[in-house]
């Protein structure tokens, strides 16, 4: 299972990275195809996940902060738990739950239908043609989505301060902006890169190994998701203690 | 770098595969030559699949030797077959279309990953492929969208797309009405004859097999049972043959395989809460 997914890793960097200088090169139409896919048609459950999220997290740092009269720094903890956390953590599992099953699925079917061994057999290679789509159309569109997502978070904090806390709209913007660094917004575009990675080579590799029919689809399906999501949660904490934590 | 023109296109010599201490291919040698239509025949389960998928280089096998095109295929890395395959054609008992891609798509995809085919170009080569398997003007159609037999033809036409020099096929006529499989028939022989072309088919189909055949292999539990022109297999005086080649419920070939010899067979693990519901189903009924 480690084994299959190392190769697998190892031949996505040669195809990705090695192959285009020897000529081979990866189709542009299929990336954007997945792209579509992937991001664009994700955007309203992101947008309303985004917006729950920031909601909540006001109410919640309002009703804290009220106890030492310090309503005022409500935005400060909403921006910093979204671009921080809550964004990259949130948006990466909508995808998994959309995309990475999806992904797992699709492969898993083309699998048991032999259409991976028919493109085997006419000399092309499954990696290329099917995983490096995804890889690089989840690369850019998970981050994209986190970008998004966080923006609608805000917003959702900006909806509780204004209505709820009576602060004004600029007020909120300027402790918002106040509050956070450049840094805070890269870690986090870090970490959904890097869940990026994880999120599609998990859901590839257990669709490319399924075996049994439907049967086999639906567990890979349930595995990809279930081992994406560890995965995530993980490689997050592992993130912010080397981000946040370390020095 | 290429062999003499008289070299066998592909030989197999002294093939065994053995899945833990059962052989599924047994001792297997024999030779294709160039413009030779050979077709594998065999009850199901005896090991003719298994037997394809090693001379694709798809598996590899216990010992013996594979060679295509004067090429050892058996120890061959990923690449090295790549280049292999370039040259021949293969096809699926299901078909094995893309079903994300339409039938135009399908035919077209070797064109476009191993050619530099002008898109106009590429269009009429797929017209012209499609009209061989008598199916003008299905380009835009998902593989959803059409009948199994359908799909077969449209994945012989993708099987040709690159004109190659040799083509696989497993059971290229089942669910084939009988005149779409004179069509597919005609097609090979066309091949076969006309651009000297070399086809190696599994099939159960006895009409077309002799229809087509220029010599045939019939293989039991493993190895060989039988092998020679169409005319020695039809005179055969091997009861095996005789029965498998007509159709004869009774006879040497025996009925069933084993449940263990099944097993292996199928490379499936054995299944206890199969056999517990059986057990349950008899009580209750």
């Amino acid at each position: 299972m480690l084994k299959n997914y190392l190769k697998l890793n190892l031949s996505l960097l040669y195809w990705v990275f090695v192959a285009p200088f020897t000529g081979q090169f990866f189709s542009i139409s299929q990336i954007f195809r997945q792209m579509v896919f992937i991001g664009v048609r994700a955007t309203s459950m992101v947008a309303l996940t985004a917006f729950s999220i920031g909601v909540t997290l006001a109410m919640q740092a309002a009703h804290s902060l009220q106890q030492l009269g310090a309503e005022m720094y409500v935005p400060d903890l909403v921006m910093l738990s979204i671009l921080r956390e809550m964004g990259p953590v949130l948006i990466a599992v909508i995808v998994i739950g959309r995309s990475g099953s999806a992904v797992a699925a699709e492969l898993g079917t083309m699998k048991v239908s032999e259409e991976i061994e028919a493109l085997e057999v006419m000399a092309i290679n499954p990696v290329q043609y099917l995983v490096v789509p995804r890889f690089l159309a989840m690369l850019v569109m998970l981050p994209a989505l986190t970008i998004f997502g966080n923006y609608i978070g805000v917003l959702g904090g900006w909806a509780v301060c204004r209505f709820a806390l009576n602060f004004n709209t600029a007020g909120y913007v300027l402790r918002a902006l106040q509050s956070a660094n450049t840094w805070d917004l890269y870690s986090g575009m870090i970490k959904s890169g890097v869940f990026a990675w994880i999120v599609i080579t998990i859901a590839c590799n257990a669709g490319l190994h399924v075996e049994g029919g439907a049967e086999g689809v639906g567990q890979a399906t349930t595995s990809a998701v279930v081992q994406a999501l560890l995965a995530m949660l993980v490689s997050n904490a592992i993130l912010t203690g080397i981000f946040f934590f370390g020095s | 770098m290429s062999p003499s023109p008289d070299a066998p296109v592909i030989e197999v010599s002294d093939l065994v595969r053995r899945f833990a201490d059962r052989a599924i291919i047994n001792d297997i040698s024999f030779n294709v030559h160039r413009g030779e239509t050979l077709v594998i025949m065999g009850g199901s389960g005896c090991g003719k699949s298994t037997l394809l998928r090693h001379i694709i280089g798809s598996m590899k096998p216990t010992s013996g030797s594979v060679k295509i095109f004067g090429q050892e295929i058996t120890t061959m890395d990923e690449r090295e077959i790549a280049l292999v395959r370039r040259r021949f054609g293969m096809l699926f008992q299901s078909g094995a279309l893309l079903a994300s891609l339409t039938v135009g798509e399908n035919v077209a995809l070797p064109l476009v990953q191993h050619t530099k085919m002008p898109p106009d170009g590429i269009e009429s080569v797929v017209k012209q492929k499609l009209q061989m398997v008598g199916l003008s003007g299905f380009e835009d159609l998902k593989p959803a969208e059409i009948s199994g037999g359908m799909k077969k033809r449209v994945g012989l036409a993708r099987a040709l797309a690159l004109d190659p020099e040799l083509l696989f096929s497993d059971e290229p006529t089942s669910g084939l009405d009988p005149i779409m499989t004179a069509v597919v028939d005609q097609l090979t022989l066309k091949l076969t004859h006309g651009e000297h072309m070399t086809a190696v088919v599994v099939t159960h189909d006895m009409t077309s097999a002799f229809r087509i055949a220029t010599r045939m292999i019939m293989l039991g539990h493993g190895s060989i049972v039988a092998q020679g022109t169409p005319d020695e297999i039809r005179n055969s005086t091997n009861p095996e043959v005789h029965q498998f080649i007509n159709g004869e419920a009774d006879g040497p070939i025996p009925l069933n395989l084993s449940q263990d010899e099944h097993e292996h067979h199928q490379h499936v693990k054995p299944r206890p809460f199969v056999a517990a519901r059986h057990r349950f189903h008899r009580k209750t009924a």
